[in-house]
């Protein structure tokens, strides 16, 4: 069956940031100080499992970020040149990896490996008369039949041959990284598994290879199950909370780095400007961004997204299809958070460039007649990017967390878009409902928590390795 | 001193102008008044009428700028700037859309608020200077290491989950205090518990970790050395000599939220039904009701300018150095 491939301008710009971070990696590769700092992250334990755990997610935004309409069956008796038609719902790869998860869809709730709706329900009982029962899953533990009880043998079945698994592709990995680490030593393989052992090679392999571990046991054990049981449970109308929490993700990594990715270009344009020229020019950018600043950033963004949420309603005929909607408002929402995100990264570099400029080497290219735009993009830009980097770093897990919150009080993402935020708020009632339902609150927050905290960790360490004044 | 805040405040001027005119941009030269008329009456009762009529009601019927209709210094005074943004200036705010005035609501709602945002400021601020002194006195110790995983776990949880999960355990398992409500006077104090607990516990671990980089510089310092060298103890030289220094950096994060407390926690209050400015917010935003969207930004940056002014007159109280000309 064909397909047409979509590109979405949140897709566009996650893969531009992409390609950002591939000529980073060729320049520090270069440059000597730049490589050397970056080793300085590696060399950190907490950097190296958190870069693991961070790839991890990259990896799966970056597959929900292929985006594409199916085409749909011709129907019968069309001419035989009649246009293509595709389906107007738009899907990404990680949906075609996540089909059973994305189609098998439970009534209502259930717990996580339950084979039994979550509350009992009035059915009509073959032979006459209704009795209240728990429904059987239509889904869950469908392979068991009808004898559930061989649910708890079942699943140590499986989780024996996950975790089996699991170590055995972490054999391998950890086998391949101990060749290539003697290579590059230049002596045994003995010695470099003892090296990595002991944690004493340059990189801090050790650990990420106990983070790899971790990853792959969670992983694999997910893929077992995940075709047999709702792992997360399902939500309330029967989506399968895992599904969801994957498809969380890729909202999360948009909002944690476009939002940078955005504002960049002015906060550091007008930074280095104001910093550099001084006089009014420096008067007006700061007027700017007090301006910004005093205005609570909450109501802002709120002000904002009210009156964008107005725009993307009176002119429905930019918009194809609703996934194009709904990624207008996440670009939308990353240009505001941008907005009132971008002041302090301004003022921190206007800080560092009226430093900069006092100092020889400019004095130098000045006397030199080197005009302004060289100097400051040839001596003042590189000298400053290493704020930038930091800013980049610190700021994405706090945008993470501001997403879920502003999604929550009904400014963040459209209601149709996955993500963290939208996922609590359909579950905020549900702690009060008898039974209890806490899986689809409790696996948002879980998946929120190792996100965030991974982001903290690396940007401790990224922070320390190339902030002059810590060294 | 005084010729000094003076001219602050003639400085904030020209900045409170600016946000009036991000404002006054954003909700009436983006959109329409037609626009907010349309998407606020819904799209099957949309009428020309029904949307003049709403227009009327809340006085967008007027030119944006230059009223041409009328004579004299009504030209300018009758238009949507003059009416809705300008006379902001004199707390002057109109009607919300539930035909209350703004002003005389804000005033009823500061009072929760307050009662919420200034104990949890106080408790706040003495638990994570606390915990960062005792992290500093126990420096590169195994103690100072899992504090501060402890904290970076802690600012990795959503404000979210501390505040379902605390509504949960405390309010619904245990039985302690009331889920939501409020009561004025002493009553209050049931309903406050929770949530002064919770938000003081949400905000430690990033505080404190802040807090603790700031010790740290400051012990790193000549004076500290040379106090050590005079045989004071650890005890006396981190409270005496670093905490004191320490509190330049300290007040410039801290002084500057103190007048934003006014304006209340969007979040908690609108969890615990807290009749505050902070819950007016939500409410207002939920509602789309501009009128009063507008005011609170308004609002806000009255506030953040008055908290700058302050940060600077809390300088020279602390640091005998700074002199404010």
């Amino acid at each position: 069956m064909g397909f047409l491939p979509v590109l979405l301008w949140t897709d566009a710009l996650f893969f531009l940031l992409l390609g950002i971070g591939v000529v980073t990696i060729v320049h520090v590769r270069r440059e000597a100080p730049l490589r050397a700092a970056w080793r300085r992250v590696g060399s950190r334990p907490s950097g190296m499992a958190a870069a693991v755990i961070l790839l991890a997610f990259l990896v799966i935004g970056l597959v929900d970020s292929l985006h594409f309409r199916q085409q749909l069956p011709t129907t019968e008796g069309a001419p035989a040149n009649a246009p293509i038609a595709y389906s107007s719902e738009v899907l990404s790869a990680l949906d075609m990896l996540l089909a059973p998860l994305r189609t098998r869809v439970e009534k209502t709730y259930s717990a996580p490996f339950a084979t039994e709706l979550y509350a009992r329900e009035t059915v009509e009982l073959p032979g006459g008369g209704q009795a209240r029962i728990y429904p059987r899953l239509a889904w869950g533990g469908a392979h068991l039949g009808e004898d559930i009880g061989e649910r708890d043998a079942d699943l140590a079945t499986r989780l024996a041959t996950g975790l089996a698994g699991a170590l055995e592709l972490w054999v391998a990995v950890a086998a391949i990284l101990v060749v290539i680490l003697a290579r590059r030593r230049g002596n045994g393989m003995r010695e470099a598994a003892r090296a990595v052992w002991r944690g004493e090679t340059v990189l801090a392999w050790r650990s990420a290879l106990v983070t790899l571990g971790g990853v792959l046991v969670v992983s694999i054990l997910a893929i077992k199950l995940a075709p047999y049981y709702h792992v997360f449970g399902t939500d309330k109308v029967g989506q399968d909370v895992l599904y969801l929490s994957l498809k969380s993700v890729r909202t999360a990594l948009i909002i944690g780095t476009l939002t940078t990715l955005v504002m960049l270009p002015f906060a550091v344009a007008l930074g280095i400007i104001a910093g550099y020229l001084g006089g009014w020019v420096d008067d007006v950018i700061q007027y700017v961004y007090t301006v910004l600043n005093a205005i609570p950033g909450v109501l802002l963004i709120a002000a904002a997204v009210l009156m964008m949420q107005v725009v993307i309603d009176t002119h429905p005929q930019w918009f194809s299809t609703a996934a194009e909607r709904a990624d207008a408002r996440l670009l939308a929402l990353c240009l505001i958070l941008g907005i009132t995100s971008w002041t302090g990264l301004c003022r921190l570099l206007r800080g560092e460039t009226l430093k900069l400029r006092e100092l020889e080497y400019v004095q130098a290219a000045r006397a030199f007649g080197v005009g302004t735009p060289a100097i400051l993009r040839r001596h003042v830009l590189p000298n400053v990017m290493h704020i930038v980097l930091i800013a980049l770093v610190m700021d994405f897990s706090g945008l993470v967390l501001a997403e879920a919150v502003l999604s929550y009080v009904g400014i963040g993402v459209d209601p149709t878009t996955i993500s963290f935020g939208t996922m609590i708020n359909m579950a905020r009632a549900e702690l009060a409902r008898e039974p209890m339902v806490w899986w689809s609150l409790m696996a948002a927050f879980a998946f929120m928590f190792v996100l965030v905290l991974s982001a903290n960790l690396f940007a401790d360490v990224v922070r320390d390795a190339f902030d002059p004044r810590r060294s | 001193m005084f010729a000094y805040v003076l001219r602050r405040l003639l400085y904030a001027l020209p900045i409170l102008i600016g946000v009036n005119l991000v404002t006054f941009g954003l909700f009436f030269v983006v959109n329409s008044p037609d626009d907010m008329a349309r998407m606020q009456l819904g799209v099957k009762r949309v009428t020309p009428e029904a949307i003049e009529r709403w227009k009327a009601e809340r006085g967008y019927d007027r030119p944006l700028f230059f009223n041409g209709a009328v004579h004299g210094s009504a030209q300018v005074m009758d238009t949507i700037f003059f009416q809705k943004s300008l006379k902001m200036f004199s707390f002057d705010f109109g009607r919300a859309d539930d035909g209350r005035d703004i002003a005389q609501e804000i005033r009823d709602r500061m009072g929760p608020s307050l009662a919420l945002a200034l104990p949890t400021f106080v408790l706040g601020l003495v638990a994570s200077v606390s915990l960062a002194l005792i992290l500093v006195f126990f420096r590169a110790s195994y103690l100072d290491f899992w504090g501060v995983v402890l904290c970076v776990a802690m600012m990795s949880i959503s404000s979210l989950f501390y505040i379902i999960g605390g509504q949960w355990l405390v309010s619904k398992l245990w039985a302690l205090v009331p889920i939501s409500g409020y009561a004025p006077g002493l009553d209050a104090t049931r309903f406050l518990v929770l949530p002064v607990a919770i938000s003081v516990i949400a905000g430690v671990g990033s505080s404190a970790r802040w807090y603790r980089t700031i010790f740290l510089e400051e012990i790193s310092r000549d004076y500290v050395r040379t106090a050590r060298a005079k045989g004071l103890s650890e005890r006396v030289v981190l409270f005496r000599h670093v905490l004191k220094n320490a509190m330049i950096p300290i007040l410039t994060g801290v002084v500057v939220v103190i007048p934003l407390l006014f304006m209340g926690s969007l979040l908690v209050e609108s969890f615990f039904g807290i009749p505050g400015l902070g819950s007016y917010t939500i409410d207002a935003i939920n509602a789309q009701d501009f009128a009063v969207v507008r005011a609170m930004v308004f609002i806000g940056s009255v506030l953040y300018i008055v908290g700058l002014i302050l940060t600077d007159i809390s300088y020279t109280l602390v640091d005998p150095r700074v002199r404010l000309e």
